[in-house]
């Protein structure tokens, strides 16, 4: 079953590999991670998806909270959350019919056009995975993908429940 | 407020938070630290001849006396030497704080001389590690290394200290924190209300109850809280290898050792009973075999302090985090509003079918009239050691015999390396031992092999003058392997022979030391006396045993915990 993870954590050199290691030790994937400094300079907040049954969530949740650098850490999914990705990706465009295609589905998408060359279309589109995943089924369709970036997911939870100090 | 070097900040730091005995070796990227133990005498410095042996020597210290244990080493192959031991005590929960220098910082990531990424290379192995980036940062980074060291679940913990912020040429501000506590590190110590409750219900319900007791009670120094709730159940006891000695082993509701080789009646009692009540005992696969098989019919109650051992291999029905002494003592305080006045009534049967599984007297051997069996020099030492002896061991046969026929009647008196399995490790820990305890009789049982691990530590023992006793076990061969490949491999003795002896009274003369070789039974107690009448030196018994023995009970791979067999021929 898919997962999402939020850990939060002291904004410190090796807390990252330390959260890294803990999933290559022990044998559990990674599909994705986020990770940037919060607005408490101090801390930084991981987004982690993976792949685990409730067993392996489990223990993903424990020995990521053993870490010492790690102060709080939650599953998002399970409860209502909202997420979001960004991906950015660039096509070539040869002719007059891709170039339309290719705005045509920026619209439907409400993705943005970042930089536009003769030949390339640079876009940047936000959503859950699976929506940036169908953007770029219809990009490779309608237009050649010269390389794309994803972010990896990152997560809140909805309402007032938040991962604080 | 003092103005001081790093160098000498690193000794002041480890003189605030009242280390004793560090163990270590000296080299380029730690000379100014060296230095600056010259100094002084506040902090004794021991001088190992292998950084492995420096690792084991504070673990064994650590054990013995629930202090941590200090280790000081250079860089690059300094550093990476101690990793052996640093995982050793990690398996075991044992706290340790590793000093490593490391390159100056200007360097750091270039390939420099003797550079290794320390904190990277020990980070699957460490509870936690520092890099100090600053000298100012000294005092902070060794006082919190200690914190977590031995605090919570123990373990080691690495400071990494490059050349140049300890350099004596520049002085900085010495100021030791008056506050270690971290935001983010917060051990829980006491058992939820709820959980308690739930767990003094269950055990009063219980018709087959049994208290399985690990290495947790041991590091929580729980001994007497752990006793006093068995006798107020009337509950049997079984202990894991590292838990020897926290409940003792000469008391009446002592079943033994549990697991792999564990006694007949301690794995009957588990797999039969109705509740286990688990304290700091974690699960391991050299305890519950099958875990598909394991102990069907019992309410598992598992009392730990780190939450990630609790429902790791086996479902905890009441999961209970907090320290053992913490959780005893809320269970006794519950205890007192139910009614537990008749458990002798309670467990009659429990305990009748019990003691019918111990008479099947698992332990017994036959020891025949010339070739010494190894079961029979333990049991030698425990008499020549009125069974009060530190025994440490190594890692093979040897430490199954000893911890099955050395019944250990206090905690911290068993040390061994029983997650990792490290051979190499028995020698080291004594001296460690010894350094603690200088006044008691440090032992190590060994084995040929084992020996030949951390042999160079003898030069050690002459230079601090260790009285340690060596029983080794010689069976010329890598006994476990050997028993192994007698039962799986159908005796085809692959690499387990050694051909080349070495003479190792003549090797523990070389070393100057005494020793005694034993090669007939009607010599062992003889020898016996004589090694334990040697007070002041180091003895090295060579004491040649059966070759052919093995080591049994012994769980059957896949089965159930009580699944065992008994000797060569017999199996339940
Ligand atoms: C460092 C290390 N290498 C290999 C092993 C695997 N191993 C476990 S027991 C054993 C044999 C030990 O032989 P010895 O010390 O002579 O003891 P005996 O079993 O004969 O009593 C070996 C090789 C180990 N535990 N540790």
């Amino acid at each position: 079953m898919r997962r999402i993870f939020s850990v939060l954590m002291e904004n410190a050199p090796g807390a990252l590999s330390r959260i890294m290691g803990v999933f290559s030790q022990r044998g559990y994937n990674v599909d994705s991670l986020c990770v940037a400094p919060t607005n408490d300079k101090s801390l930084s907040r991981l987004t982690i998806i993976t792949e685990a049954d409730d067993k392996v969530a489990e223990q993903i949740l424990k020995q990521v909270n053993k870490l010492i650098d790690v102060l709080r850490v939650t599953e998002l999914t399970g409860s209502a959350h909202v997420e979001r990705e960004l991906m950015l990706i660039k096509v070539a465009t040869r002719t007059e019919v891709a170039r339309a295609e290719v705005k045509r589905n920026v619209d439907i998408f409400r993705a943005r056009v970042l930089d536009v060359t003769s030949q390339h279309y640079t876009m940047e589109i936000t959503g859950t995975s699976d929506k940036l995943t169908a953007f770029a089924d219809v990009m490779a369709d309608c237009a050649d993908i010269t390389e794309s970036a994803r972010t990896g997911v990152c997560g809140l939870s909805r309402g007032d429940r938040a991962l604080r100090p | 407020m003092k103005m001081m070097s790093g160098a000498a900040m690193v000794v002041e730091a480890l003189k605030d938070v009242g280390v004793t005995h560090l163990f270590g070796y000296p080299g380029g990227a730690v000379l100014d630290i060296y230095d600056a133990l010259f100094a002084q005498e506040h902090v004794k410095h021991i001088l190992v001849r292998h950084e492995q042996g420096a690792a084991h020597m504070a673990d064994g210290y650590a054990r013995s006396t629930g202090k941590t244990g200090t280790v000081l080493v250079t860089s690059g192959p300094g550093a990476t030497n101690t990793l052996t031991g640093i995982a050793t005590a990690y398996m075991d929960s044992i706290p340790m704080v590793v000093l490593s220098g490391q390159v100056p910082t200007q360097l750091i990531g270039e390939d420099a001389f003797q550079e290794t990424d320390m904190v990277g290379c020990s980070r699957p192995v460490v509870k936690h590690s520092f890099l100090v980036k600053r000298a100012v940062d000294i005092p902070k980074a060794i006082a919190q290394a200690y914190y977590i060291a031995n605090s919570g679940r123990p373990g080691p913990v690495v400071v990494d200290l490059p050349k140049d912020i300890v350099n004596v040429q520049e002085e900085h501000l010495y100021e030791f924190p008056t506050d270690v506590t971290m935001r983010s590190y917060n051990p829980t110590l006491k058992g939820h209300g709820k959980q308690i409750k739930k767990t003094v219900s269950t055990l009063e319900n219980a018709k087959r109850p049994v208290l399985y007791i690990g290495g947790g009670a041991i590091a929580a120094d729980a001994s007497d809280l752990v006793t006093e709730l068995a006798e107020k159940l009337n509950a049997p006891v079984v202990s894991t290898l590292m838990g020897l000695g926290a409940f003792s082993s000469v008391h009446e509701q002592f079943l033994g050792m549990l697991g792999m080789h564990g006694t007949f009646e301690a794995n009957k009692t588990m797999h039969n009973a109705d509740c286990i009540l688990a304290l700091g005992a974690r699960f391991d696969d050299r305890v519950t075999n099958n875990v598909d098989k394991f102990c069907p019919h019992a309410d598992i109650i598992h009392v730990d302090i780190d939450p990630a051992s609790i429902s790791k291999t086996i479902n905890a029905h009441i999961p209970v985090v907090g320290s053992v002494d913490e959780v005893v003592r809320q269970i006794l305080a519950e205890m007192a509003s139910h009614d537990f006045s008749d458990q002798d009534t309670k467990l009659t049967d429990w305990w009748e079918q019990i003691n019918d599984w111990r008479s099947r007297q698992c332990l017994r051997y036959n020891q025949g009239d010339t070739t010494i069996k190894p079961q029979r020099v333990i049991e030698s030492l425990y008499k020549h050691t009125n069974g009060d002896a530190y025994v440490s061991s190594d890692v093979g046969q040897h430490q199954m015999f000893a911890a099955l026929y050395y019944p250990f009647a206090k905690p911290r008196r068993w040390i061994n390396s029983g997650g990792l399995g490290t051979m190499g490790f028995g020698l080291p820990a004594a001296m460690g031992v010894q350094f603690a305890h200088p006044e008691a009789c440090s032992v190590v049982v060994t084995g040929d092999g084992s020996i030949q691990m951390n042999i160079q530590e003898l030069s050690t023992c002459l230079q601090y003058n260790l009285p340690v006793k060596i029983i080794s076990l010689n069976n010329r061969a890598l006994g476990m392997v050997r028993q192994w490949q007698d039962m799986i491999y159908k005796g085809r003795h692959s690499s387990s022979y050694m051909e080349s002896m070495p003479d190792f009274v003549k090797l523990a003369e070389a070393y100057g030391h005494v020793g005694i070789k034993v090669d007939t039974l009607d010599e062992l107690d003889g020898a016996m006396e004589r090694c334990f009448a040697e007070k002041d030196r180091l003895v090295f018994m060579d004491i040649a045993v059966d070759q052919n023995e093995h080591v049994y009970p012994m769980q059957i791979k896949f089965g159930a915990m009580d699944d065992m067999r008994l000797s060569k021929t017999e199996r339940t």
